[in-house]
């Protein structure tokens, strides 16, 4: 697993509401410190990454936010004029407010053109190698296949044409495992579990791009073996709470009983990781890929403090 | 007897209402809320309830006993009911989605003639749109809710919104569906399709449209729009009164969201934004919330006393006429600081969502919350638990 970061592309995804952002961020901070030159990009511009680094909001020029991280986010209209500018050589002076706006249009009815413009700006910092490693915030997993496959789709329905050339050299890019990979993020829960099967699968079926690894995340801590657990029960029996109530001047039932439902919690979660773990490892031997767990945070707030902790919860288990 | 101003509960808010609409962030339980609500309101309020989802997993329908392709109303079997330990006083009737089909279905009413609704259906561009690109679910949800209200032949119809990258797309959807066929650029493209002069291709904007996109897929493009524009009229008139229906005061929206800080943020930001479009907005359901007893007073210094007399402690439950004669201090040490150390690490998380709780500045008059269930929701009996934790809030 080591080789995570020595991808150049990386597509974080997952079921909404898993922590993207947070292990996107951690990552991010992550290869920075190890001394690699990172960008990280949030596509859908809400603004968490830039909570994530406590910073001013991202925008499309990037911003160095901590030593070698630079962070920004897409814009499909500045894209496409830095594409406009770069790839069609169309003078600077070009008006590219009525191109905008039809281009706007056409996206709402062209399959993947607003994809293809976002996959291209990123395949076009990796072809230049401005950076060492692009770490991306993606959309959520039910439309990241959709992304990933826009290049292809756009090669089915244009023939020829600039566009045609355009899309080559990005598949080559998307396609090459060395290069890129998505990283998929799933919490030990029913539907992030089962959403996150599925989407591997698709995504080995319906695109050309690898799988890089999976992360599972906010895993509950294990209070008790079994012995413990044992002993436990007779705590919570009525003298046992009686004698710990007077000692510690009030009832202990609150405590003991918040200790239970972690205990239930993390048992329920156990079951669905257990089901990712034979899904994913169901494969040969190449196909197999290392499961990454960063533990849940018991922290007041999610900004840099959570940050730094899920980045070295990550380099712990890169080292692994 | 006094007159009640508003609804205080989902209970009240189901009984006032035709059309629930669930929505909010992604990732919080708003299929199975919504599906709680409704198997709650067949149970206790009787008449005919349907629930229309979008459910990619094909979880809900599961858990219904529905068959498994998606498309059509189905009603919940009564052995599902049966199963669960339940009469209900009305019928639970369901539908998965299908937005391929409803897209296509659309394009046959709206389309003039059989020949050119095949021939829409046939082209490329129509096939991405309606199959693979999410944001159609969209506009094919209120769509076809607007067309089973119509019907007329439910009491209730609650919709789960599908998964989009901001609620408030959601919202959007009929009106984008409304300008997208008005656009003068709708026009400005297909021009050169419609008329056949052949100095257009020199004009800048045509010229730089063909280099960047290629004349084939520009030419496909038109036709798509040009037989698109066919059923223009007859869209756009729906749209607008999809959005009338969303506006009605028949129809309420329940915002579902977790207590963690960035659903809490676009839930937020969404329920300020339902009343700026007219839309009312029934209710917050907060999901997956943790237990209210871990926030009394005082349990903090508890478990602190207890992480650092773990040791004492032990002793004295292991003492040989103490509670728990015979068992090994040492063990018990070790669980005591456990306990102790929980409490430490869950507390933290329950002050973080009260204070999260306490800061949603817009709270509507129905707040229900729903724990943290021990087991998944997998058969009526579990929609139904779930329900139960919405249905009627203990105001205490």
């Amino acid at each position: 697993m080591a080789e995570l970061l020595d991808h150049k592309l990386l597509f974080v995804t997952g079921k909404g509401g898993v922590g993207k952002t947070t292990i996107t961020a951690g990552l991010g901070l992550l290869a920075a410190s190890k001394g690699k030159r990172t960008l990280v990009c949030e596509l859908d511009a809400k603004g968490d990454l830039a909570s994530s680094f406590e910073t001013a909001p991202t925008t499309f020029e990037e911003r160095e936010v901590a030593p070698r991280l630079w962070a920004m986010s897409m814009d499909t209209e500045a894209s496409l004029r830095q594409y406009l500018l770069l790839q069609l050589r169309l003078p600077r002076a070009f008006r590219i407010g009525p191109l905008a706006r039809m281009f706007d249009f056409v996206a709402q009815a062209a399959p993947g053109a607003r994809e293809i413009v976002t996959i291209g700006k990123l395949c076009w910092e990796v072809r230049e190698r401005h950076y060492d490693v692009v770490i991306v915030d993606a959309v959520a997993s039910g439309h990241m296949i959709g992304q990933l496959a826009a290049p292809q789709a756009i090669n089915r329905l244009v023939q020829v044409g600039p566009v045609r050339q355009q899309t080559g050299w990005m598949l080559e890019i998307l396609s090459n495992r060395a290069t890129t990979g998505v990283l998929v993020v799933a919490t030990p829960e029913e539907m992030p579990v089962t959403e996150t099967i599925e989407f591997v699968g698709r995504l080995k079926t319906e695109t050309t791009v690898g799988l890089a690894g999976i992360v599972v995340n906010r895993v509950l801590p294990e209070l008790f073996g079994t012995r413990e657990e044992q002993a436990f029960e007779a705590v919570c029996a009525p003298a046992s709470r009686e004698l710990l109530a007077e000692e510690i001047g009030g009832r202990a039932e609150p405590l003991l009983e918040a200790a239970r439902l972690m205990v239930k919690m993390r048992r329920s979660r156990a079951a669905h990781l257990e089901r990712l773990r034979e899904a994913i490892g169901a494969g040969t031997a190449r196909d197999r890929v290392d499961l990454l767990y960063v533990p849940y945070l018991f922290l007041r707030s999610y900004g840099l403090r959570s940050t730094r902790q899920v980045a070295a919860a990550l380099a712990a288990e890169l080292e692994n | 007897m006094a007159v009640k101003e508003a609804p205080s509960t989902v209970e009240e808010l189901l009984a006032a209402k035709e059309i629930v609409v669930v929505c909010g962030p992604g990732g919080v339980g708003k299929t199975t809320v919504a599906a709680a609500a409704a198997a709650m309101a067949a149970c206790h309020q009787g008449g005919k309830v349907l629930v229309v989802t979008v459910d990619p997993a094909r979880r809900l329908g599961q858990a219904l006993g529905l068959g498994q392709s998606a498309g059509g109303v189905e009603r919940v079997p009564a052995k599902a009911f049966a199963s669960a330990g339940i009469v209900p006083r009305g019928e639970l009737w369901a539908e998965v989605l299908d937005t391929k089909k409803s897209w296509d279905a659309l394009v046959a009413r709206h389309a003039p003639d059989e020949a050119t609704a095949q021939r829409i259906l046939d082209n490329p561009i129509y096939q991405n749109i309606s199959g693979r690109f999410v944001q159609s679910h969209d506009y094919i949800a209120v769509e076809r809710l607007y067309e089973l209200h119509s019907e007329g032949s439910y009491d209730l119809i609650v919709v789960d919104t599908p998964p989009t990258r901001n609620a408030i797309d959601f919202l959007l959807a009929p009106q984008r569906m409304a300008e997208f066929f008005s656009s003068r650029l709708l026009r400005l493209l297909t021009v050169p399709y419609r008329m056949r002069f052949a100095d257009i291709a020199s004009k800048p904007f045509y010229y730089v449209a063909d280099r960047i996109l290629g004349s084939q897929f520009l030419q496909d493009i038109a036709e798509f729009f040009i037989l698109f524009q066919t059923l223009s009229d007859g869209f756009v008139a729906r749209a607008k009164e999809v959005e009338r229906l969303l506006a009605d005061r028949r129809t309420t929206f329940i915002v579902v969201s977790t207590l963690e800080t960035v659903p809490v943020r676009e839930a937020e930001a969404f329920m300020g934004l339902l009343p700026e479009k007219g839309l009312h907005l029934g209710g917050l359901v907060l999901n997956r919330v943790l237990p209210a007893y871990l926030l009394e007073p005082g349990l903090a210094e508890r478990a602190g006393r207890l992480s650092a007399g773990a040791g004492e402690l032990a002793n004295a439950l292991c003492a040989t006429k103490g509670p728990l004669p015979g068992a090994d201090p040492a063990l018990v040490e070790r669980v005591l600081t456990e306990v102790g150390t929980n409490f430490n690490n869950i507390g933290v998380v329950a002050k973080r969502e009260a204070s999260q709780r306490s800061e949603l500045s817009r709270l509507p008059s129905v707040v229900a919350s729903v724990p943290e269930l021990e087991e998944d929701v997998h058969d009526l009996g579990g929609v139904l638990e779930l329900g139960r934790h919405i249905w009627s809030w203990d105001k205490s």
